[in-house]
């Protein structure tokens, strides 16, 4: 009986990796295509200097690619550093502090995580718009100089929607923070700075990790909110992976999410190890 | 030369309750506590004690009064700038430091050169009985450890006072009680100013020089253990400090101490006040259980015939719950020494219960 049970929660277990993973093997194997079309698996490509890794050496060769690229890691990391600060100066003020509508601001903030992404993206689009024609018109600016969507809007988009996401991580960490430590630093002679720096902020670091983290892949893995916000020359991955997807799928495409997977994953190991160690 | 290392003058502590009304904490409290003292605040849940002991330490502001340590008055001064250290309840050691960088703290915070840190740690370490623990994480210590450790971090700092908050608290009765030995021990030695927080009488009985029981925000008493165990002056203080039988009824007359109160029920107990009472004054009487005697005994001023209704053997003690004079029950309590073998009475015996007139105060509701 007990068998038999635990034999189907394997098979199901097993089931739900299928699932989850299939589609990423599939895509990296796919990457070795030598077909173009990239419908069937044909054999593995062997071409040119790179043999197996033809369609990565494609892929490096792209201006258009490097240039998303570029801009993708300028976003995510200017957004992650920019929201990880604000959001866990967020929790920590939510934590600590008694204010005049706390209730209201604490849900407030995390309302964002829980409305449609689309409806954000608009709402930042029409945002800006209005803002951008008010400022262009106001100070009348001409030509090159008039405000428009670009690399700034973009990293300004991610940095709101992902203030919530960090601040939700680190208030998690500080559940059960126990002030008497900050106090003890205190008593010891350490102001208020140094008792951020040397006490709160090492014990909280884990949860401040996550945040960025969390931050970080969100960044750039954006695709909803950047459609709305970004402009020519701040193309990133996943539109230009759009983009080309409304043409032709090469093993290309395939050999640019491989490098991406495993960017995020790399990442992700770092991330574990340092707080493993913390 | 300053006179007291600590002092609150009419100190006053409010805090806004849930519904915006405003909570007393501290209500006009003034204690002058001397330097090398160890004075115990003592009282029960929410009676004001850690508040006070905050304010000192600066954690907290008075709403109004003064705090002042060695004759400086403490103002808005913030924790990090007063001559006090503090000892936590839950011992709040830094996690991520090792205990060698935790006792460093205080020092690193001075800007004390390095050189001089190393040997002044292992030092502490060594007055709190835990040499050579200087890279083992706080986790990786006991609770009692932990404790001493805590003890190290502030006393390295040589602070002007040491304030110690329920420090033995989160301990079990054994180590409990040699911590606390051990810390009137280190106290002698560094002769340092401790105030203590506690709310076992007993703890505070042990250690203490001098001990202020409070309650409700206030200070009933301040006094050497002798003084508050034998000459309690309220109700609240002879309740809450050791065991005590009352015994209500109003004055019949005074002469010097001597004083006559006819308790309800038609009899006239001898005790003594130090306060002149005006003659028909309804008061309690407070006999300790220890203090009355089973048989009558000479000089005994007060006895009375009673009855025992329960009695429960203790090892070294018997202690007797005797009804007398109609409607009074006390409890009362003979040393079993070894002459006693077997006990001096049994469940409806009739006894005498007799007590000095000293063994009785009078305390004025
Ligand atoms: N920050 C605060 N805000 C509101 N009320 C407070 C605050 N701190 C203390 N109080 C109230 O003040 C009173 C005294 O509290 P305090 O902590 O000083 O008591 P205590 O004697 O230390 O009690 P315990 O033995 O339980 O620790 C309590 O009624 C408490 O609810
Ligand atoms: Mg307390």
């Amino acid at each position: 009986m007990s068998n038999r049970r635990s034999l189907w929660i394997t098979l199901a277990s097993l089931l739900v990796y299928v699932f989850l993973y299939a589609p990423i093997v599939v895509l990296v194997v796919f990457a070795f295509n030598s077909s173009k079309t990239n419908v069937i698996f044909e054999g593995v490509v062997n071409k040119g200097p790179c043999g197996p890794f033809y369609w990565f050496c494609v892929l490096f060769k792209n201006g258009e690619v490097l240039s998303a690229a570029r801009n993708t890691m300028t976003i995510a990391i200017v957004s992650t550093v920019a929201s990880t600060i604000i959001g866990t100066m967020a929790a920590l003020a939510l934590q600590r502090y008694a204010f005049p509508a706390k209730t209201f601001s604490e849900v407030s903030l995390y309302i964002p995580i829980v409305i449609p992404e689309i409806v954000m993206g608009i709402g930042i689009l029409v945002l800006f718009s209005a803002l951008f024609r008010w400022l262009n018109s106001a100070f009348g600016l001409q030509g090159d100089d008039r405000l428009a969507l670009g690399l700034g809007t973009v990293i300004v988009s991610h940095i709101a929607f992902s203030i919530p996401f960090v601040a939700l991580v680190v208030r998690a960490r500080l559940h059960g923070f126990d002030k008497a430590i900050e106090e003890a630093a205190m008593d010891l002679g350490a102001d208020e700075w140094v008792t951020f720096w040397r006490v709160t902020l090492p014990i909280i670091a884990p949860g401040v990790l996550s945040g960025g983290l969390l931050a970080f892949t969100l960044s750039l893995d954006d695709f909803v909110i950047t459609f709305f916000t970004n402009g020519p020359g701040s193309t990133t991955l996943p539109i230009y992976v759009y983009g080309l997807l409304r043409r032709i799928i090469t093993p290309e495409v395939n050999a640019l999410s491989t490098v991406w997977i495993f960017t995020v994953l790399a990442a992700l190991a770092i991330s574990q190890r340092v707080q493993r160690e913390a | 030369m300053p006179q007291f290392a600590v002092e609150l003058r009419d100190v006053v502590k409010r805090f806004p309750g849930p519904s915006g009304e405003e909570v007393y904490a501290v209500k006009h409290v003034s204690l002058q506590i001397h330097d090398g003292e160890f004075f115990s605040l003592l009282g029960p849940s929410g009676c004001g004690k850690t508040t006070s002991l905050r304010m000192i330490a600066g954690f907290e502001l008075p709403t109004t009064g003064a705090v002042m340590i060695h004759d400086r008055h403490m103002g808005e001064t913030p924790p990090f700038q007063r001559p006090v250290n503090t000892v936590f309840q839950n011992y709040a050691l830094f996690p991520h430091m090792t205990v060698g960088e935790n006792v460093a703290f205080g020092l690193e915070m001075k800007r004390v050169p390095k050189t001089d840190i190393a040997p002044r740690v292992t030092e502490a370490l060594r007055m709190v009985r835990l040499p050579g623990m200087e890279k083992r994480k706080p986790k990786q210590l006991s609770g009692g450890q932990q404790q001493r450790i805590a003890l190290a971090r502030a006393l390295i700092n040589r602070p002007e006072v040491l304030l110690l908050d329920e420090p033995l608290g989160a301990l079990d009765l054994k180590l409990r009680k040699e911590m606390q030995l051990e810390l009137k021990t280190l106290q002698r030695e560094v002769g340092i100013t401790f105030i203590y927080v506690t709310h076992d009488q007993e703890e505070a009985l042990t250690m203490s020089d001098r001990i202020a029981v409070m309650s409700g925000g206030e200070v009933l008493q301040v006094g050497g253990a002798a003084d508050i165990y034998e000459r309690p002056n309220c109700r609240f203080v002879a309740d809450f400090i050791g065991e005590t039988n009352f015994l209500r009824g109003t004055v019949k007359e005074q002469k010097g101490k001597t004083t006559v109160v006819e308790v309800d029920g038609g009899i006239t107990v001898r005790a003594e006040s130090e306060n002149s009472l005006a003659h028909g004054q309804s008061v309690t009487i407070a006999v300790r259980p220890e203090k009355i005697h089973l048989r009558p005994t000479s000089g005994a001023a007060n006895a009375f015939a009673g009855r025992v209704e329960d009695l429960v053997y203790i090892g070294t003690d018997t202690h007797y719950g005797v009804r007398f004079a109609g409607d009074h029950r006390v409890r009362v309590r003979e040393q079993n020494t070894d002459s006693a073998s077997t006990p001096l009475a049994r469940v409806g015996d009739e006894v005498t219960v007799s007590f000095a007139e000293a063994a009785a105060r009078v305390l004025v509701e």
